[in-house]
């Protein structure tokens, strides 16, 4: 609870920064933001705000800057201009707001540890430095791999698990991290059927809790199904806003603008969508 | 065979090296970063070398300091020049190994004119010879390269112990390790000064090779062996003592066989770390050579037993 009292008291007090056009209320809130990898611009000017309680999909073309977007806010790569915040504040104040799922593949799956240990990551900050995982924090990794079916698997060393398990193992140290809103960096990548609806799931879940969830999505075709707020995104911001409101042929072509084959993929989903 | 005191201290300050290499190796090699052991036990040499020249003495205090100092250097510039120059970060640690190790073989040459710090002594070190300078510790009379090595192995295995979950955090998923607050960076040099530390430490007993032997060989053979980090870094403090007692053993004993003269320690251990690792690639129980052949040969026998379940 005292977390949440300081995550609402008056913005930027704690650092001087100015973030008086942050609403302490909104768990993303972007201006201005711009990001360049050795000068090329990735990201162009974005401001968006990201009202609470909602399942956010990003969406756009490969390249669009969709995983960077993500970064950005979590201070894993430098912004070149703008600022991010998170219930008002800097990201750094606010860890404890904030879950993340990496990229599957951004990691190495051969690694020494078991599922289990992978989860109990998710409680690290809570410990803090130096503290060992307890029987707390255990149970607390248990009941995560537990809520995305993969329990029995808590022993197994995580190169052992198939892709779909693995992408669960991420999801369940997310939810270890109890947190607020959670930003997931395509956790519907190359996942098999089971796990896909085991991922739904637990975002439906999440979303009941009241908490934020923003996640970068590829397949157009499951869109409008699973989320009810949508960023389209390609460098700069086509358009947000609610899904049934955004989820439009004429917007789809701006956002992957001239892409024939992904165009043609639009227009599939669409037709999935009205159906 | 004629075993001494001289060889039992001998055997002891290897071990205390070895393991001591050991420690920071597992993470080195998790984090996919052998190399980094071999470019930082190069590039202190300029360090020594500069250290040597400003103080005219071989006090280590001060040569320990500066070729320390150098070892993180190394770390730092290899990020500097992979991140500003946009090059590949193997290619970045050769520039500035080669770079620094070829300015310090200058500097002792140079220096090498006056008093005696020879390069060979610095590439293979003089583990013979470690009996022969002590100090007292208290009631015993104890090799200072051992009493140093034995500073350094303690400090390794309190910092492994202390920040063991940091420490894999950081080494298996730096990004979520930056985003809860634990600087991945910071992990980054904190290994990096473990490691040219221990290398500096290591130097002036058994020479570079044998360091670089036992930063990666160990750990690599443990990950053959087991598929989970405490027993990971246990197994490897094993073979790198093994290596290390075993290689001594087989200097004395092994040319005699041949009808040569002993040879040398550091050399026979690093050979040991090499064999130790055929072994365990040959014959581990999960990844070994032999169980894979057995286990296709079965496959391919008949399909009674079935496949191996995967997954």
């Amino acid at each position: 609870m005292s977390e949440l009292l300081k995550s609402m008291s008056p913005a930027g007090d704690a650092t001087g920064e100015d973030l008086s056009f942050h609403p302490d209320d909104v768990p993303l809130a972007i201006h201005d933001l711009t990001v360049a990898y050795h000068r090329k611009p990735v990201l162009w000017d974005i401001d968006l705000d990201i009202p609470e309680g909602k399942l956010v999909g990003i969406v756009g073309p490969n390249g669009a800057g969709k995983s960077t977007l993500i970064k950005a806010c979590l201070d894993l790569v430098p912004k070149t201009s703008g600022e991010v915040g998170i219930y008002g504040k800097p990201y750094r104040d606010q860890r404890h707001l904030v879950g993340y799922v990496p990229q599957r593949e951004s990691v190495d799956w051969d690694f020494p540890v078991s599922a289990l240990d992978v989860v109990a990551m998710g409680t690290y900050r809570r410990l803090g430095w130096f503290r060992r995982v307890g029987k707390k924090e255990r149970e607390a990794a248990m009941a995560a791999l537990e809520q995305v079916g993969v329990g029995h698997l808590a022993d197994r060393q995580i190169s052992q698990l198939s892709g779909g398990q693995q992408q669960r193992v991420f999801l369940a140290r997310a939810l270890a991290q109890d947190a607020k809103i959670y930003f997931m960096d395509e956790p519907f990548a190359a996942v098999d059927a089971a796990t896909e609806e085991a991922i739904v799931k637990l975002l439906r879940s999440l979303n009941e809790q009241g908490k934020t969830c923003l996640v970068v999505h590829h397949d157009l075709a499951t869109v409008s199904r699973y989320f009810d707020w949508l960023v389209l995104l390609n460098m700069r911001v086509v358009a947000a806003g609610p899904t049934s409101e955004l989820f439009t042929e004429e917007n789809l072509e701006k956002t992957y603008g001239g892409q024939l084959n992904l165009l043609n993929d639009a227009a599939k989903a669409l037709s999935h969508a009205t159906r | 065979m004629n075993w001494t005191s001289f060889d039992t201290w001998i055997v002891i300050t290897a071990a205390l090296c070895a393991v001591a290499c050991a420690l920071p190796g597992c993470f080195l090699v998790l984090r996919k970063m052998s190399m980094m052991g071999d470019a930082i036990s190069h590039a202190v040499l300029p360090g020594l070398a500069v250290a040597f020249l400003i103080t005219g003495t071989r006090a280590s205090s001060a040569m320990f300091i500066g070729a320390a100092i150098v070892g993180i250097l190394t770390a730092v510039f290899t990020q500097w020049i992979s991140k500003v120059g946009n090059v590949d970060r193997g290619a970045a640690m050769g520039i500035v190994f080669t770079t620094l190790f070829a300015i310090g073989l200058l500097l002792i040459v140079r220096a090498a004119d006056h008093v005696d710090l020879d390069p060979g002594c610095v590439l293979y070190g003089a583990i013979e010879l470690v009996p022969l300078d002590t100090v007292r510790l208290g009631e015993f009379e104890v090799p200072r390269a051992a009493a140093v090595l034995g500073v350094v192995l303690i400090a390794n295995f309190g910092i492994v112990v202390a920040l063991f979950k940091e420490l894999r955090l950081s080494a298996f998923d730096p990004a979520l390790a930056d985003t809860l607050g634990f600087s991945s960076r910071f992990f980054h040099y904190l290994l990096m000064t473990m490691v040219a530390v221990t290398t500096v430490a290591s130097f002036e007993a058994v020479g570079s090779i044998i360091v670089i032997a036992m930063l990666i060989v160990p750990a690599a053979t443990a990950l053959l062996l087991t598929r989970r980090l405490i027993p990971m870094i246990a197994i490897a403090c094993g073979v790198a003592f093994l290596a290390a007692a075993l290689g001594h053993v087989s200097a004395l004993t092994v040319p005699r066989w041949f009808g040569f003269d002993t040879t040398t320690s550091s050399g026979m251990m690093a050979a040991m770390t090499g064999l130790l690792f055929g072994l365990a690639w040959l014959f581990s129980p999960s990844e070994g050579l032999v169980i894979r052949w057995l286990h296709q040969r079965r496959g391919s026998d008949g399909l009674r037993g079935g496949s191996p379940a995967q997954g």
